[in-house]
């Protein structure tokens, strides 16, 4: 059996690759929230109690288009609301965890660790050694994240043209290197051509609705792939 | 003082989608149904996002070569379809999406 210790960083090095896309994510944010007026202090904390780099990269866009707070929380909600799909996917996993420590691993969720280790769940059935590999993975991209804060609020502060540089194409890649390799039948392929086609009609719906509308249509469409497929077999 | 209020708030609703699932383990159960949907969750949602970001620049549909992003994510697609490595991915997307901003920048060099 290997070592919680092991685990540990076998998580944290599995999870390398999205630290370094997520890191020119975390650098533009900071850049972005200095240059829309947010102090330092606040630019910081809500990379500190937040920890949601979408949900943040709105909020700060919709607070410099004044919008009210109503409606930038609304919009933070939706958004989140695919963690709940994803914390959904290891609730066989965390059963049998004392509730204190569902709530920092539940805090530390982000799609990159829910990349990470919903595979190694899948190789990994022990659930004590899957608890200390996704604390591995989902420690270090809070580290990771906080870090590329400051730093982006540094360099915002002194390249005030950073966030023009076009940084989020860093988001894009890691995401298409998440996705492909799960592309594995049909109905997983119609499911993201759905999702592609479905979210470019709808872009402009109001507050991101469409990117919600999309992700719901391109699962049913799975699943219905998924269906016929089976019906096929038997 | 005001943005304060606006980070809790925003602290709260991050965490409390994060947190049900987790909170609910062990105490109901899941639909085989159910749990063949979440398998697609990731595909869905991820593919979502970087149609968007890719396709859809300064508010409208783009599919020309002046889309760098775009240019890029289809080196990344390539290079994930052969190889299914996720580090290559990333490095040779980020690489491509260099090269196209500098030809841009300095086309006589």
């Amino acid at each position: 059996m290997v070592s919680n210790r092991l685990n540990f960083l076998i998580g944290i090095r599995d999870t390398i690759p999205l630290l370094v896309a997520a890191a020119p994510f975390g650098i533009v944010y900071g850049a972005l929230a200095i240059s829309h007026g947010l102090s330092e202090w606040l630019t910081l904390s809500m990379s500190l109690f937040v920890f949601a780099g979408s949900a943040q990269f709105i909020a700060v866009t919709l607070l410099a288009s004044s919008a009210i707070f109503p409606v930038i929380l609304t919009t933070v909600f939706i958004v989140n609301l695919r963690h709940m799909l994803y914390a959904a996917t290891f609730m066989p996993h965390v059963a049998k965890l004392p509730q204190l420590l569902r709530i920092p691993m539940a805090f530390w969720l982000t799609d990159e660790t829910f990349a990470v280790a919903s595979n190694q769940a899948l190789r990994e059935p022990d659930a004590e050694g899957f608890v200390w590999y996704y604390l591995g993975s989902a420690i270090a991209m809070y580290s990771n994240w906080i870090l590329c804060t400051w730093l982006g609020l540094t360099l915002g502060q002194q390249i005030p043209d950073v966030t023009n540089w076009g940084l989020e194409v860093a988001m894009i890649v890691a995401f298409i290197g998440i996705v492909v390799p799960l592309l594995k039948h049909r109905a997983q392929w119609a499911c993201a051509a759905t999702a592609v086609v479905s979210s470019i009609l709808t872009f402009h719906w109001p507050h991101q609705i469409g990117l919600l509308f999309s992700s719901v249509a391109a699962i049913g469409v799975g699943l219905m792939m998924e269906h016929k497929a089976v019906e096929k077999e038997t | 003082m005001s943005e304060w209020v606006l980070i809790a708030g925003m602290a709260f609703l991050t965490f409390l989608p994060r947190y049900i699932p987790f909170a609910l383990a062990g105490k109901i159960h899941l639909s085989p149904l159910l749990i063949r949907a979440l398998h697609n969750v990731p595909i869905a949602v991820l593919s979502a996002i970087v149609s968007q970001t890719t396709f859809m620049r300064g508010g409208e549909l783009s599919i020309v070569l002046d889309n760098h992003h775009l240019i890029a994510a289809s080196v990344a697609f390539l290079v994930a379809l052969l190889t299914r490595h996720m580090f290559l991915t990333i490095t040779l997307g980020m690489l491509t999406f260099a090269i196209a901003e500098w030809l841009t920048r300095f086309p006589n060099v």
